[in-house]
C-alpha cells in the first residue's frame, strides 16, 4: 500500500492521513463531531510537525557546523551565553504562546464536540461484559423495545445516547462519527453525535473490560429518516411465531434445552435477561457483538460452539443434537 | 579496648599515600564470603545489584513486549490465547513500569549521586540495602507468581470494577497490588536517602549552583516520588481491603465509586511518567556536557525547568479521565495545564541545543544516544500536546495513538538517555570500556528498530485500533501497519541483545578505563575505576560547577575524617560549609532479614487476614535486631 508507506515516512503532513480511510476511522470522519475533531486535530498535527522539523534542523546545522575539534573543554565564553540566554527566553516565549494558542483551539472544539441539541433522538446503551445493549425508550411503552449490538438512527438528525454498564467499565467509540465516552457502574454520562450521511459504522469498546475485549464491537446503521421510522415501528413488534413445522420445534428447543433463560424474545415465553435480547436477531448484521458477520454458517458455529469463536465469554456450551441445532438455527432466522 | 580509647583517634591527617588508602580501603570494604556480600551496605554494591536486577527486568519485559508483537504481526492469530495475553501485557506494563523504569533510575542515582556530590556513602546505608531487597523479592514475587500462571491480568492500571472480586475472583489482582507495595517501600526509602545524601552530604563547597544536573533532577525525582507514591499506596491499599476483608471502596451499589480508583491512580500515575523522564533528562545534560566540551548552557534555566515539570506533573492527571465524563469546563482547564507542561521541557531542549550549536561535539555513543532522545523525545513531547486536548483525546484514548506516544516518551525521553548513560558509566563502574564499534551498531538498530516498531502505531490509532486488544480481523486494515512494527519490534529487540554482548565481551577483555576515560568535569571521575571501597581517599573541595575542567591537577581537599571508624562528612543546605563528622553504618544481615521477614507478611496477608498477626512478630524481631544499639567509643568513654 504505496498512500500507507508514505504516511510512515513523513509523520508530518495530514494530507496523505486523510487517505487513510477505514471501516472505523477518525480520519475519515462521517459525522459533525467526528469532523470537528479532525479539524482540530489536523490543527494540532500541522503545529506538531511544524516544530519538530524546526528542532531537527537546528539539531542538524548544530552539528554540521565546522568546528574544530577542542584541546580542552570549553570554559564558558560569556557574550554566547548572553546572546543564547535571551534566544532561549524568546524561544520559551514562543512556546508559551503556541501552547495556549492550542488550548484555545482545542476548547473551541471541545464546545462544538460536546454541544447540546435539544430533541435529539435518545437511545440508552447499557455495556455488558461483551455485548452492548440498546434500549429505544419512549413516553410510550408500545414504542419501547430492546436490541443488541446494533444501533440504528436517521441519518442527519442528531442522537444521544445515554451509557450506563452493568458490569465493569466499557467505552462506546464510533471513529467515524464522534470519540469516545465511558459507560461506568453507578454512573449516568452521555454523548451527542449526528451522522451525515446513511451508511453503516462499525464502533468498537475502547476500554479494556477483560477477557473479550477485543470482541466487543457493534454496528451503528444510519438510515434515511423515513426508512428509519419504518424500522423503528418495525422492530416496535413483538416476534413472529414460526411458520412452520421446524421453526415450532426450534421455538420449544430454544425453551427446552435452557437458551430462554438468559434470552427473551417478546411476544414468546422466552424472557432470560442476562444475555441479548433476540426478538429480531434474524436481522442483524453480525454475529456475537460484531465478531462474525451475520450468515446461517456464523450462527450456527457460534450456537453450537461459542466459547470456541469467544473463549471466555459468557455463553455456555450447550450440548445440542445436529437435528435440534438445524431446528433452533431455523427458528432464529425467521426473527426478522 | 581501653588503651586504643585513650589513645587520641586517628584521621586520615597523620597518614599519606598508599597507607591511607589501604588502612581507608579496609575500613569500608564489604566482608568477604557469602554472608558478607549479603551484609553489604555500600552503595556502589547496592547500586551495581539494582542496576543488574532492573535490566533483568527489561531483558523480561522486552521478551514479553516481542510475544504481543508476534501475536498482532497478522490478524487472527491465535500464537497467545485471550488469556495468555492479557497477562502479558499486564506483566510487560508493570514490569517496565514498577520493576524497570523506576528501579533503574533510583539505581543509578543511588551508585553515582554519592559520588557525584563526593561523599563515601549514601545517607542511611542500612535502609538502602533493605530497599534493594525489597524490590528484589517483590519483583521475584511478581514474576514467580506469573509463572505458576496466577500472574495479574488486569492491566497495569487494573481499574476498578474489573480488578474487583466480583469480576476477577483469583489471586491474580491480590499478587499485583501487594507487587506495588514492595516497589512503593524500595522506591520511597530510595527517595528519602536521595534527598538527604544531597541536602547533608555534598562536599565542602558545592552549593546549590554548583550540584551536577543529573544530582539535581534525582533530587527533583525524589520529591515526585515522595508526594505522588502515597496515592497508590491508599489506592492499592484500599483495593486490597475491598478484596480481603470486603470494605467498599470502589463498590457503586454501596456508595464506593469506580471513578475513586482512577484519581488516585492517575494522581500517582502521571507524576510516575516524570519520576522516569526527569532522570533521563539529568543523564542527557551530563552527557552532553562531557562530549559537546562545555557546560551545558542555561544551568539555572535546566534546574528550574526539571522544578516546574515537577510541580505541574500533579497538575494533570485528568486528561487520562477525559472520556469518563467529567464536567467539561474543568476537562478544558486540565488540557491547558497539561500543554504548559510544554513550557519547561521546550526550555530544557532550547538549551541542550545551545549548548550543542556552540560546544565542539565529540560524537561518540553516549552522545548519539542523546542525540536520537532530542530527535525521538520531540515527537513524543508534541504527540503528547495532542492527547492532553479533550476534542483529540476523545478520539486517540486507549487507542494505539496512545500506544505509540507513551512509548515515544517513555523510550524516547528516558530509555535512550539510559543506554546512553550505561555507556557512559559503564568504564566508571566496571573499569573497563564498552565497544565503541558494537556501540554504534546497538545505537542505529536501536535508533531504527524504534521508529519502525512505534510510529506506525500512531497511525493504527487514528485509523481505529484500540489498545489491549488480543486479536483483530483481517478487514479492519490494521494487517500491514501490524507487520510492520512487529518487524520493527524484532530490530529494537536484536539491538538490546547487541548490549548484552557488549557488556559481557568488555568485562572479560575490555579495553582498561582509567580515572577519567571521557576527560569529564564531575567528582565522579576524579576517582579510581571502579571507585575504592571508601570512594575518595580525601574528601574533595569544591570551587566550581565543573571542578575537573577548572582543578584539574589539584583537586583541594579536606582533612581530618576518622580513619577509625566510618565517617562521612555533613554539610550545611545551601552553602555546602563543613559541620559534623558523622558515623556510617557499618554492613548488617539485618535489612535482609527485615526483608525477608516483610515479604512473608505481605504475601501472607494475600491469602489470609491472619498474616497481619502472625507475621508482624517477625518484622518486629528484625526490625529490633536492625536498630539495636551496638555502642560507640565515645559511649564507652
Amino acid at each position: 500500500m504505496p498512500v500507507r508507506m508514505r504516511t510512515a515516512l513523513v509523520p508530518s503532513a495530514t494530507l496523505p492521513l486523510a487517505a487513510c480511510a477505514g471501516r472505523q476511522s477518525a480520519l475519515d470522519p462521517q459525522g459533525l463531531q467526528s469532523g470537528e475533531i479532525f479539524h482540530t486535530l489536523s490543527v494540532f498535527l500541522i503545529v506538531a510537525a511544524l516544530v519538530w522539523i524546526a528542532v531537527v534542523i537546528v539539531l542538524g546545522l548544530s552539528m554540521l557546523r565546522r568546528k574544530r575539534a577542542a584541546d580542552q573543554p570549553l570554559a564558558l565564553h560569556q557574550p554566547f551565553e548572553r546572546a543564547s540566554g535571551r534566544v532561549i527566553f524568546v524561544l520559551g516565549l514562543a512556546t508559551l504562546v503556541i501552547v495556549l494558542g492550542l488550548s484555545i483551539v482545542s476548547y473551541a472544539g471541545q464546545r462544538t464536540v460536546f454541544a447540546k441539541v435539544e430533541n435529539a433522538l435518545t437511545l440508552k446503551i447499557i455495556g455488558h461484559q461483551w455485548w452492548w445493549e440498546v434500549r429505544y425508550e419512549d413516553d410510550s411503552p408500545a414504542r419501547s423495545f430492546v436490541t443488541a449490538n446494533e444501533i440504528r438512527i436517521p441519518a442527519g438528525k442528531p442522537v444521544k445516547v445515554e451509557l450506563e454498564s452493568a458490569d465493569v467499565i466499557h467505552s462506546f467509540w464510533v471513529p467515524s462519527l464522534t470519540g469516545k465516552m465511558d459507560l461506568i457502574t453507578g454512573q449516568k454520562n452521555e454523548l451527542q453525535f449526528t451522522a451525515k450521511n446513511a451508511g453503516v459504522y462499525r464502533g468498537q469498546c475502547a476500554e479494556f473490560c477483560g477477557l473479550q475485549h477485543a470482541h466487543m464491537a457493534f454496528a451503528v446503521l444510519a438510515l434515511p429518516p423515513d426508512e428509519f421510522g419504518r424500522w423503528r415501528d418495525h422492530e416496535n413488534e413483538s416476534a413472529r411465531d414460526p411458520a412452520d413445522q421446524l421453526g415450532r420445534l426450534g421455538e420449544q428447543l430454544f425453551r427446552a434445552r435452557g437458551c430462554a433463560l438468559c434470552h427473551s424474545i417478546r411476544g414468546t415465553l422466552a424472557g432470560g435477561q442476562l444475555g441479548p435480547d433476540l426478538t429480531h436477531v434474524g436481522s442483524r448484521t453480525t454475529v456475537a457483538a460484531g465478531t462474525l458477520p451475520m450468515s446461517p454458517a456464523t450462527l450456527a458455529a457460534w450456537i453450537a460452539d461459542p466459547q470456541h469463536i469467544k473463549p471466555g465469554n459468557y455463553m455456555p456450551k450447550m450440548p445440542l443434537q445436529s437435528d435440534e441445532l438445524i431446528a433452533i438455527l431455523h427458528y432464529l432466522e425467521q426473527l426478522k | 579496648m581501653s588503651i586504643v580509647a585513650e589513645q587520641r583517634e586517628l584521621r586520615d591527617d597523620a597518614l599519606n599515600g598508599l597507607q591511607l588508602s589501604t588502612r581507608l580501603e579496609n575500613l569500608w570494604r564489604t566482608p568477604s564470603g557469602f554472608f558478607g556480600a549479603l551484609a553489604s551496605v555500600d552503595h556502589k554494591v547496592v547500586g551495581r545489584r539494582y542496576i543488574v536486577t532492573a535490566f533483568v527486568f527489561l531483558l523480561l519485559g522486552g521478551v514479553l513486549a516481542v510475544l504481543m508483537r508476534v501475536q498482532l504481526a497478522g490478524p487472527e492469530k491465535t500464537f497467545l490465547s485471550a488469556d495468555k495475553y492479557d497477562q502479558i501485557f499486564t506483566m510487560h506494563g508493570s514490569t517496565m513500569m514498577f520493576l524497570f523504569a523506576v528501579p533503574v533510575m533510583e539505581a543509578f542515582a543511588v551508585y553515582l549521586v554519592p559520588l557525584m556530590v563526593g561523599t563515601r556513602n549514601i545517607a542511611f546505608p542500612r535502609l538502602n540495602a533493605f530497599s534493594y531487597w525489597m524490590f528484589l523479592f517483590g519483583g521475584c514475587f511478581l514474576w514467580i507468581s506469573f509463572m505458576l500462571n496466577v500472574g495479574p491480568d488486569v492491566g497495569w492500571f487494573a481499574y476498578v470494577p474489573l480488578s474487583s472480586l466480583q469480576y476477577t475472583p483469583t489471586k491474580r489482582p491480590d499478587v499485583w497490588a501487594q507487587m506495588i507495595t514492595f516497589t512503593e517501600v524500595a522506591a520511597l526509602a530510595v527517595s528519602v536517602e536521595i534527598v538527604v545524601t544531597v541536602f547533608k552530604l555534598r562536599a565542602p563547597g558545592m552549593t546549590l549552583d554548583r550540584i551536577p544536573l543529573f544530582v539535581w533532577a534525582m533530587l527533583v525525582t525524589s520529591f515526585l516520588v515522595m508526594f505522588a507514591m502515597p496515592s497508590i499506596m491508599v489506592a492499592s491499599t484500599s483495593l486490597i481491603l475491598d478484596r480481603l476483608v470486603n470494605t467498599r471502596f470502589y463498590d457503586s451499589s454501596s456508595g464506593g465509586h469506580p471513578l475513586l480508583w482512577q484519581h488516585l491512580f492517575w494522581f500517582f500515575g502521571h507524576p510516575e511518567v516524570y519520576i522516569i523522564f526527569i532522570p533521563g533528562t539529568g543523564m542527557v545534560s551530563m552527557i552532553l556536557a562531557t562530549f559537546a566540551r562545555r557546560p551545558v548552557i542555561g544551568y539555572p534555566v535546566v534546574i528550574l525547568s526539571l522544578i516546574a515539570t515537577g510541580f505541574l506533573s500533579f497538575g494533570l492527571w485528568v486528561h487520562h479521565m477525559f472520556v469518563t465524563g467529567l464536567p467539561q469546563l474543568g476537562a478544558g482547564l486540565f488540557t491547558a495545564s497539561s500543554m504548559l507542561i510544554a513550557v519547561p521541557s521546550g526550555l530544557q531542549i532550547f538549551c541542550w541545543l545551545a549548548t550543542l550549536w556552540d560546544g565542539r561535539p565529540v560524537y561518540r555513543t553516549p552522545l548519539l544516544f542523546v542525540l536520537g532522545f532530542i530527535v525521538i523525545f520531540v515527537i513524543g513531547g508534541l504527540s503528547g500536546v495532542m492527547v492532553a486536548s479533550v476534542p483529540i483525546d476523545t478520539q486517540v484514548h486507549d487507542t494505539y495513538f496512545v500506544v505509540a506516544h507513551f512509548h515515544y516518551v517513555l523510550i524516547g525521553g528516558a530509555v535512550f538517555p539510559l543506554i546512553g548513560a550505561v555507556y557512559y558509566w559503564f568504564p566508571k563502574i566496571a573499569g573497563r570500556m564498552l565497544s565503541e564499534r558494537l556501540g554504534r551498531w546497538h545505537f542505529w538498530l536501536a535508533f531504527v528498530g524504534f521508529n519502525v516498531a512505534f510510529f506506525p502505531m500512531h497511525i493504527l490509532g487514528l485509523i481505529g485500533m484500540p489498545r489491549r486488544v488480543y486479536t483483530y480481523t483481517a478487514d479492519m486494515d490494521w494487517a500491514h501497519l501490524n507487520l510492520l512494527s512487529s518487524a520493527g519490534a524484532a530490530i529494537f529487540a536484536i539491538s538490546f541483545a547487541l548490549l548484552l554482548v557488549n557488556a559481557i565481551h568488555s568485562l572479560r577483555s575490555g579495553a582498561l578505563a582509567g580515572d577519567n576515560p571521557w576527560d569529564a568535569s564531575t567528582l565522579e571521575w576524579a576517582t579510581t575505576s571502579p571507585p575504592p571501597p571508601q570512594n575518595f581517599d580525601r574528601i574533595p573541595i569544591v570551587k566550581h560547577r565543573d571542578p575537573l575542567w577548572f582543578d584539574n591537577e589539584s583537586l583541594p581537599v579536606v582533612a581530618g575524617l576518622s580513619v577509625e571508624r566510618r565517617e562521612v562528612l555533613m554539610t550545611s543546605l545551601a552553602e555546602a560549609e563543613p559541620q559534623v563528622r558523622e558515623a556510617s553504618p557499618e554492613p548488617s544481615i539485618w535489612p535482609l532479614l527485615t526483608a525477608i521477614a516483610t515479604t512473608v507478611f505481605f504475601i501472607g496477608s494475600i491469602f489470609t487476614p491472619w498474616a497481619v498477626l502472625w507475621g508482624t512478630p517477625p518484622m518486629a524481631v528484625t526490625l529490633i535486631g536492625w536498630f539495636w544499639p551496638s555502642g560507640s567509643k565515645e559511649d564507652e568513654e
